[in-house]
């Protein structure tokens, strides 16, 4: 009997601190994965985020630095720069990405670095405590909507991979799920070709994936990826955006 | 003729698995793991395909499959 699945030797085989059911694992995997496939381990550099994802740099097994909250593409960018030959990720979630790092990410993108974002959505705030994102859900009950999300008060949820579709510099952006095993696949189909974008010095190239997070919407594991496909595709539809 | 090993010490419990097995083949283990969790358990039988759905969904890598 041959071993046809293991975990890939770029993810550190110790356990995570995530909660059962967390979209997060599957991603980091799916990186490691993609990490080994184009043999880039020596090279590649990934910048952490500040929120559920902060310690990702214990889980990986090659080079990674730890930015301040929001700013992971402003680093991004300085590593890209000073060297150029080493391929650089960074791993944000919504609160990172599309709240306090909004800035960041809009002026990075539109400068056009040659940098790979996995943007990790999953509707909430997870590491401190479950308060509403800006990808939240209308009618969404979270510690600080507790009678749900309102337009009139809290806005609409925020899109930003359309918002950065509209930005000449942007060159690949897709948005995908965790909710079932086949898009799973797409989702490293999709991470994979935005790594292999920055190999062939494309341009900006972000994935926007769609996570579970079991723990602050309230339900099971298997319920949360239920609730992503009936609910959250509705508002955040999925494929390529450009 | 496949089977897939599960590291119980790492399983956290959330029944992913479970969902995505097209055959049915991993279930609730009865036993607690050292984290106070009841870990999936795969059932020995001769039904496996080798597909890696567990695999691909399991949020903490506890699944590795033989084929």
């Amino acid at each position: 009997m041959n071993k046809i699945f293991s975990r890939p030797k770029s993810l550190r085989n110790i356990s995570t601190h995530y909660c059962p059911g967390c979209g997060h694992g599957i991603a980091h995997r799916l990186i490691a994965e993609i990490v080994d496939e184009l043999g880039i381990r020596q090279r590649v550099i990934g910048i952490a985020p500040v929120g559920c994802a902060v310690i990702a740099y214990d889980y990986w097994d090659f080079d990674c630095c730890e930015a301040a909250h929001g700013r992971a593409l402003a680093v991004a960018t300085g590593i890209k720069r000073v060297r150029p030959q080493n391929i650089v990720f960074t791993y944000q979630g919504d609160g990172d990405l599309a709240a306090i790092g909004t800035n960041e990410t809009i002026h990075a993108a539109n400068r056009g670095e040659n940098l790979t974002v996995v943007f990790i959505n999953n509707a909430v705030y997870g590491m401190t405590g479950g308060q509403m994102a800006p990808t939240t859900l209308l009618g969404q009950k979270t510690a600080t909507t507790p009678r749900g999300r309102s337009a009139a008060t809290e806005g609409w949820p925020l899109k930003i991979s359309e918002m950065l579709a509209l930005l000449p510099g942007v060159k690949f952006i897709e948005r995908t799920s965790l909710h079932s095993v086949q898009e799973v696949i797409k989702t490293k189909r999709a991470i994979k070709q935005a790594f292999q974008n920055q190999v062939d010095k494309i341009g900006f190239s972000l994935v926007e994936v769609l996570s579970p997070c079991p723990t602050y919407l309230g339900l099971s594991p298997v319920e949360a990826l239920e609730w992503i496909r009936k609910t959250m595709i509705k508002e955040f539809p999925l494929g390529r955006i450009k | 003729m496949a089977r897939i090993r599960i590291e119980r010490e790492k399983c956290k419990g959330c029944l992913l698995c479970v969902s995505a097995c097209p055959k049915g083949l991993i279930t609730i283990d009865k036993k607690l793991n050292a984290r106070g969790i009841k870990p999936v358990r795969f059932k020995t039988d001769s039904l496996c395909l080798g597909c890696c759905m567990c695999a691909f969904i399991c949020p903490d890598c506890c699944i590795e499959v033989y084929k």
